[in-house]
């Protein structure tokens, strides 16, 4: 069974199967896949000096689908033989398991490192999802940045990450 | 005319529900729909500079008109990865 290469799932992620997912498109065309480049996002123990004892991610499930297929088509206007693979978890989450993993797959070895930070930076700056952090002392919604898709200024800035 | 409301994360907590239909006069825009949310239900008020927000599943400008029966989505920041 092929896996899709845009997920959101209470499931626990593998990076085996986001990674087979993009090996085979990109294998699929012109060169072939020279480069597999896998970001796994994980929960922390601590932030900003509070220890963490659990998080909670929620999502807009086919809103997040379009931005992480939107973060793909961008990804491969800049990159042409790249493509991306995002899968997020939601639900309760443990130290140490993945809340993200993405895997950008390439000819060559550039664009796999490169479309794979761009995807996590676009990840963070518009997929609708949302951080729940539980303290031993309480607990907070992370806010970051309000999600924009058309801000071009935004989507620059995730470039020169991706390109540093 | 009527329309439905989904809020997400730190809005669903604070609303205390995560979707309600909204009446609104015809015409109204996505702005319009989130000026009558923020007025039925102040809690809601200090997140207007930084909300954004989706009509029908897709991320929609504040001007954009809405019709009878559309859902706006109201997302506060994002933090995801």
């Amino acid at each position: 069974m092929s896996v899709r290469r845009f997920v959101i799932t209470h499931e626990p992620l593998s990076v085996e199967s986001v990674t087979a997912a993009v090996e085979r498109d990109v294998q699929a065309r012109g060169e072939g896949c020279g480069g597999l480049c896998a970001f796994v996002g994980v929960v922390r123990a601590t932030h900003k000096g509070r220890r963490v004892r659990y998080l909670e991610y929620e999502a807009f499930d086919t809103l997040a689908l379009k931005i992480f297929e939107q973060v793909d088509a961008e990804a491969r206007a800049a990159w042409p033989d790249a493509r991306v693979a995002i899968h997020h978890r939601v639900g309760r989450l443990e130290i140490g398991e993945a809340s993200v993993v993405i895997v950008a797959g390439s000819a060559h070895r550039a664009a796999a490192f490169q479309a794979s930070r761009y995807a996590i930076e676009r990840v963070k700056q518009i997929a609708p999802v949302w951080k729940h952090e539980f303290f031993e002392d309480g607990d907070a919604w992370v806010e970051g940045a309000t999600a924009d898709p058309a801000d071009d200024r935004a989507r620059q800035e995730a470039m020169a990450r991706a390109c540093a | 005319m009527r329309v439905k409301v989904r809020v997400f994360a730190r809005l669903r907590e604070l609303a205390g529900r995560d979707a309600w239909d909204c009446d609104v006069p015809a015409g109204a825009s996505v702005a319009d729909v989130w000026r009558q949310v923020a007025r039925d239900d102040d809690r809601l008020t200090p997140f207007e500079p930084v909300v954004s927000f989706a009509l029908n599943s897709s991320f929609a400008s504040r001007n954009t008109p809405v019709q009878e029966g559309d859902e706006i989505a109201v997302l506060p920041p994002v933090s995801g990865g």
